[in-house]
């Protein structure tokens, strides 16, 4: 059982550290309809890689990069229209995908794999990616801390503090799209919104101070993601719809705390 | 040298003039209070006063530089109400925000010994633990003021301070800016700032009406409707830059 399992606890522990930071700024930047954008557009990445056959890891993360920074454009310059063109974005990216996969000849097995993820088939790759990405999170938190908390309510007192508030909101979207890339496997592009920002959403009603939402966050989602892994791999059933219950579950009571 | 010049200043949004020909200054550690009807400008005049919008025609000036060059010298205090502050950060924090600095990641001491004697100065002390978003909008608002006092401004520039505050919380407010020797500028649409010792008053509606200290000998209990307020200054306004 252990071995079945082992890949998938790992993975859970690392996107759990990633949730952790960039879920939490998600939630205070109120950037959830953006990241479902960015996930969702990822799809394209997904289409692009399998009809050049190119390693999909690495078309997805251009892509996505490639999205973060036009929603970061669209959102700067175009705030009055950004709800539709945020839409746009998401719905442009997932139709990229599919006329790419639609394109390629043969059968694609791991598709379902990418659009619902299963966190039962990680490989070392995937961790290894995992691990990379979490290292480039702690030291952009560890250094951005201060920046990214006044980023979340006051961009204005950031200008004036003579910072570039716009680069470090695109640098916080890019830093989203390398953290949706490095899930997509194991949560998949559906549900990845719901796993980012639900153990942050939680965290915010039992913390004062931004870091430990950050703690309580990656917390949660190991809990969540753990259990979900358990349960998916005893009853053979897709892990991440349960993994999406279990934290949907745990929102809704913490939603009894006023 | 004058803490802040408008001069000849225009700003066109689209089609329309939004400001034309505004000329004001400022000397240090004056009070200025600039008024005027919500949608004639004052925002506008604001946001190109910080650095935000730039003219289009003329030109603004902090301490003889363009704002951008000289914005750490600017403190500025947003209305509470512009943002939602449930973010999870304590007073003390934000407090400690007016400490960021380009090319530095994280505080230091002086940094936190700034932040605590700030709150101590605005009776804030008690409350540096606390989250902002349990705290009254007058409590709100001072926690900014602190932050833009914990920049160590030489002007401090404030957005209706006093909207959408009780009575208590805006008198508390109004005997801060007024006890401070820095530079201030206040932007309020609310005329009671006038009751206040301010050194200069400027009515924006596109253009400025500006009157120069002394203080202006408002009675209390009269309430100034807008045509009212204008003829007031005017006449009051004698030997000084009218537009």
């Amino acid at each position: 059982m252990w071995e079945l399992i082992q890949n998938s606890i790992y993975a859970g522990i690392l996107i759990s550290i990633a949730i952790g930071i960039i879920g939490s700024l998600i939630v205070i930047n109120k950037a959830s309809s953006i990241t479902g954008s960015i996930a969702h557009g990822s799809f394209g990445g997904v289409g692009i890689g399998m009809f050049f056959g190119i390693n999909i890891l690495f078309s997805t993360s251009i892509f996505t990069i490639f999205l973060a920074i036009l929603l970061s454009i669209v959102t700067i310059k175009f705030k009055h229209r950004q709800d539709s063109l945020i839409s746009v974005i998401w719905a442009l990216g997932m139709s990229i995908g599919i006329i790419f996969v639609s394109l390629t000849p043969g059968y694609h097995s791991d598709l379902m794999s990418y659009l619902f993820g299963n966190i039962l088939l990680i490989e070392n790759q995937d961790l290894l990616m995992m691990f990379g990405v979490d290292i480039l999170l702690l030291i952009s938190i560890i250094l951005l801390y201060n920046r990214f908390l006044l980023m979340s309510y006051d961009k204005e007192f950031l200008f004036l503090r003579g910072i570039n508030a716009n680069l470090l909101y695109t640098y916080f979207l890019i830093l989203t799209a390398l953290t949706i890339v490095m899930s997509v496997r194991a949560i998949g592009i559906i549900l990845i919104l719901a796993l980012f920002t639900i153990p942050p959403i939680i965290a915010e009603k039992f913390t004062k101070k931004f870091y430990s939402m950050m703690i309580l966050s990656a917390i949660l989602s190991a809990i969540f993601i753990t259990s979900g892994i358990l349960i998916s791999a005893n009853y053979d059933i897709s892990p991440t719809p349960v993994i999406v219950m279990i934290s949907s579950l745990a929102l809704f009571l913490s939603m009894l705390k006023k | 040298m004058n803490a802040l010049e408008v001069k000849h200043l225009y700003f066109k949004y689209e089609n329309d003039w939004v400001l034309e020909d505004i000329n004001f200054s400022l000397k240090d550690k004056e009070f200025m209070a600039i008024i005027g009807p919500n949608g004639g400008g004052k925002t506008t005049l604001l946001k190109i006063i910080l650095g935000f919008l730039k003219p289009t025609k003329g030109e603004v000036l902090i301490y003889n530089k363009n704002p951008l060059e000289n914005r750490h010298l600017i403190g500025y205090v947003p209305q509470y109400t512009n943002f939602s502050l449930d973010v999870p950060i304590t007073v003390f924090d934000i407090v400690l925000q007016g400490r960021i600095k380009k090319g530095k990641f994280f505080y230091s001491k002086e940094d936190k010994k700034i932040a605590l004697e700030t709150l101590e100065r605005l009776n804030l002390l008690e409350f540096k633990d606390r989250k902002i978003k349990d705290l009254s909008g007058g409590q709100r608002q001072k926690v900014l003021i602190a932050r833009a006092l914990a920049t160590n401004p030489k002007i401090l520039i404030m957005d209706e301070p006093t909207s959408a505050i009780d009575m208590k919380g805006q008198k508390e407010i109004l005997n801060l800016i007024e006890s401070l020797k820095i530079t201030r500028v206040v932007v309020s649409h609310d005329i009671k700032i006038l009751l206040r010792k301010v050194d200069k008053i400027a009515y924006i509606h596109k253009k400025a009406v500006v009157h120069e200290g002394p203080k202006l000998n408002i009675p209390k209990d009269v309430h100034f409707c807008e045509i009212e307020l204008i003829d007031f200054l005017k006449v009051e306004n004698v030997g000084t830059d009218t537009k």
